[in-house]
């Protein structure tokens, strides 16, 4: 680009670059031959993929060749691989090669590089090789740029149709004409309440400000532990989520936008400051965006660790700069948010669907799911599972296929025992609930919750009740103490189950929990406390007879499940 | 882990450390909401957040001290206690725990004799539980002065610490 201020303007701007951009990448026989691509997320960086790009740097420049480009981009979603790169070819689909390390680096090169072959001694990830399959059933829309695009640059966003959602809307739509999209599409709330993003929308462009100011707000506090779908877009696609922040704010009326980050992300933060950055510069968030009159400025907010700010009305105390305690309901944010003002709140994921959406149309959006849950969702498959990542499938595939078609099944051969779903918030699936589909309502009828979309797969290994007390402690610790039942009520619980794994169990224990449970979720205030006894009341339902066993024989877990190390 | 305001060690504030924090302040003071990101770029430099500095920054920022001290405690990021040379974070996510991260924290407060929240009394290592890093297909993690460790148990993870020189 020249050197005087380049902006975009329009919609055939946008298509400029795309152009030049792809005519870039193009592969061929006498130009670029390969493009080897090195996934740098944070989990691919913890497990070395900096240390790989310096290799893969060194072995090109040893080549004197001027037919490989080499980039890097953020995460693929096959966290059990990392580090991993992925290597175009002129003549054959891209292929993966993972687990990394220097011999494997250099064997890449012999073959694959310098003789042009499939270096299957590293059984890498062809179409045919049988870890394909972690892909195959997979639906990538929202993470349809995985390990594709380099997030620190805006243009391979725009490559692939980036910010033309943004130029549609503005150039062609009204407002109520996006909300009727978003509303038809039948796309809900990917933070785990799943209320329709559309009538949100509706509530809050519809909705009164006294000083004309309405805020578009980013909840990107991902903190069920377990969950990592959100510092995987951020880190790896963040323009989707800008563009779609856009696109809300220009539906709603609003000028001023703020993404809430959880502290534990660095890079996802520096990321989307970056991402801003070259927006900005490019005119797409600013004055008169794309030559309109809508206007939009927005700013990085970095949270300071606590998990309940992940509840809307605490993350508004958090941004004004007072602990994150939340507030009661109504009025709701839509009406009263952020400084008294009208605030719209949507998650990452959510957020990322929606460009999507506006360019494809309602009914491709709604065109795959059941009948209350529409579209893909996104999940981090983790736990005692071989196939550990990041999928996104078809709201309505059955649980059992995500663990053992896409996941691979158990490691080390040990038995399936349960997932759970939905982190301190949800609940643990048996074995025989296995089929039931992913979908808002039916999860929620067997005990679980959507959820953000954290699953953790979890072996024969595992003490159900000492899960149970390790998610109590966890809400015990994270309760932000204003209401009595949360405080009190949790802290009465943990204590139970620490006598119960302790070998000191009573025989009213169960009942008591049982009675606990049901008084705090009826009683607090907020969705944390109302939730805070799930994974408690699922465990008593489906494995009740570990508690049985525990106060039975008074063993604690280390007597009672001496054979098993891990917990 | 709960600490009273006794409990803390005296702290004075050096010259250039309250220009510093001067400075932070004129950054941030025009921002709405400006006490969290001060306290965090604060954190970030001295590596707690003395009660000599909640004291600076409520006076310029017009806000009771008793309020900057409830945000302070409120949140698990910041922290009163000066850390470590060497700090160990050790993840607590639900991935991490049920690969065995319980067993490798265990293991650290035994070695190092100190409860997570606590730095050794010759400030050389401090403990720290995390929540979920989000590193999940990596479990269970540690996290020694921002770098990750993956795949930890007990038996590797002193290693790991000893490979610091203090």
């Amino acid at each position: 680009m020249d050197k005087k201020p380049f902006k975009i303007k329009t919609r055939d701007d946008l298509l400029n670059i795309k152009e030049e951009t792809r005519r870039k990448r193009v592969l061929d026989s006498k130009g670029t031959r390969y493009r080897i691509t090195v996934h740098l997320g944070t989990c691919g960086i913890a497990a070395g993929a900096d240390k790989i790009r310096e290799l893969v740097r060194k072995e090109i420049s040893s080549r004197a060749r001027r037919d490989i480009d080499f980039t890097t981009s953020g995460c693929i979603g096959f966290c059990a691989l990392e580090p991993m790169l992925t290597v175009e070819s002129y003549n054959m689909p891209p292929v993966i090669y993972y687990n990394l390390d220097r011999d494997k680096v250099k064997e890449f090169f012999k073959t694959h590089i310098d003789n042009g072959e499939i270096a299957t001694k590293l059984d890498p990830i062809t179409p045919d090789s049988g870890l394909s399959n972690y892909f195959k059933y997979q639906e990538s829309r929202v993470l349809r740029n995985r390990g594709k695009i380099d997030p620190l640059k805006i243009e391979d966003y725009i490559a692939n149709d980036g910010y033309l959602a943004l130029a549609k809307t503005i150039e062609g739509s009204n407002p109520e004409e996006v909300i009727k999209t978003v509303s038809e599409s039948g796309l809900r709330g990917r933070g785990g309440a799943g209320f329709p993003t559309g009538r949100k929308w509706e509530f809050c462009r519809n909705a009164l400000s006294k000083n004309g100011i309405k805020y578009v707000i980013c909840n990107g506090d991902e903190g069920d532990p377990g969950a990592f779908m959100d510092r995987n877009l951020l880190e790896s696609d963040p323009h989707s989520v800008l563009e779609g922040m856009l696109i809300a704010a220009y539906s709603i009326g609003s000028n001023k936008g703020y993404l809430y980050i959880r502290a534990e992300y660095p890079l996802a933060v520096k990321t989307i400051e970056h991402a801003i950055r070259q927006a900005k510069n490019l005119g797409l968030i600013g004055k008169n965006i794309l030559s309109s009159n809508f206007s939009f400025d927005m700013e990085v907010y970095q949270g300071a660790g606590a998990f309940v700010c992940g509840e809307e009305t605490a993350l508004l105390s958090s941004i004004e700069g007072k602990r994150g305690m939340p507030r009661p309901k109504p009025p709701f944010p839509a009406n009263e948010g952020l400084y008294g003002e009208p605030t719209l709140i949507n998650n990452v994921e959510t957020l990322s669907n929606i460009p999507r959406i506006i360019l494809n149309g309602a009914k491709w959006f709604n065109s795959i799911g059941t009948d209350t849950s529409k579209g893909t969702k996104i999940f981090a498959l983790t736990g005692a599972i071989k196939n550990i990542g990041l999928v996104e499938i078809p709201m309505g595939t059955s649980i059992r296929d995500i663990v053992f078609k896409i996941g691979g099944g158990i490691k080390e051969e040990k038995k399936f025992k349960a997932v759970q779903l939905g982190g301190p918030s949800g609940g643990c699936i048996p074995e025989k609930l296995l089929d039931t589909p992913i979908d808002y309502e039916r999860i929620k009828e067997i005990g679980g919750i959507m959820g953000s979309g954290g699953m953790i797969v979890l072996d024969e290994d595992t003490c159900m009740v000492e899960l149970s007390r390790y998610f109590m402690s966890f809400i015990q610790e994270e309760s932000c103490g204003q209401c009595v039942p949360c405080r009190i009520g949790t802290k009465r619980m943990l204590e139970i189950l620490e006598r119960v794994t302790g070998g000191k169990g009573k025989e009213d224990d169960i009942e008591k929990l049982e009675k606990l449970s049901s008084v705090i979720k009826e009683t607090s205030l907020c969705g944390l406390g109302k939730t805070a006894p799930n994974p408690i009341i699922s465990s008593l339902k489906y494995f009740r007879e570990e508690f049985e066993e525990h106060i039975r024989t008074q063993k604690s877990c280390k007597r009672l499940h001496a054979k098993v190390k891990k917990i | 882990m709960s600490v009273g305001i006794s409990d803390l060690p005296e702290y004075k504030l050096r010259a250039e450390e309250i220009k510093k924090i001067d400075g932070i302040i004129q950054k941030y003071k025009r921002q709405r909401g400006a006490l969290i990101p001060v306290l965090q770029k604060i954190q970030e430099y001295i590596g707690f957040i003395p009660v000599e500095a909640q004291k600076i920054v409520a006076k310029a920022l017009q806000i009771p001290e008793k309020d900057v001290y409830g945000v302070v405690t409120f949140y698990s990021f910041f922290s009163m206690i000066p850390g470590g040379r060497i700090n160990i974070r050790v993840c607590m996510g639900t991935a991490c725990f049920v690969r065995g991260g319980k067993n490798i924290l265990e293991k650290l407060v035994k070695e190092l004799g100190i409860e997570p929240g606590q730095t050794t009394p010759d400030r050389n290592f401090s403990l720290q539980v995390n929540r979920c890093l989000g590193a999940c297909g990596l479990a269970p993690v540690i996290v020694v002065n921002d770098k990750f460790y993956q795949k930890v148990n007990p038996e590797k993870v002193m290693d790991i610490i000893n490979s610091y020189k203090i």
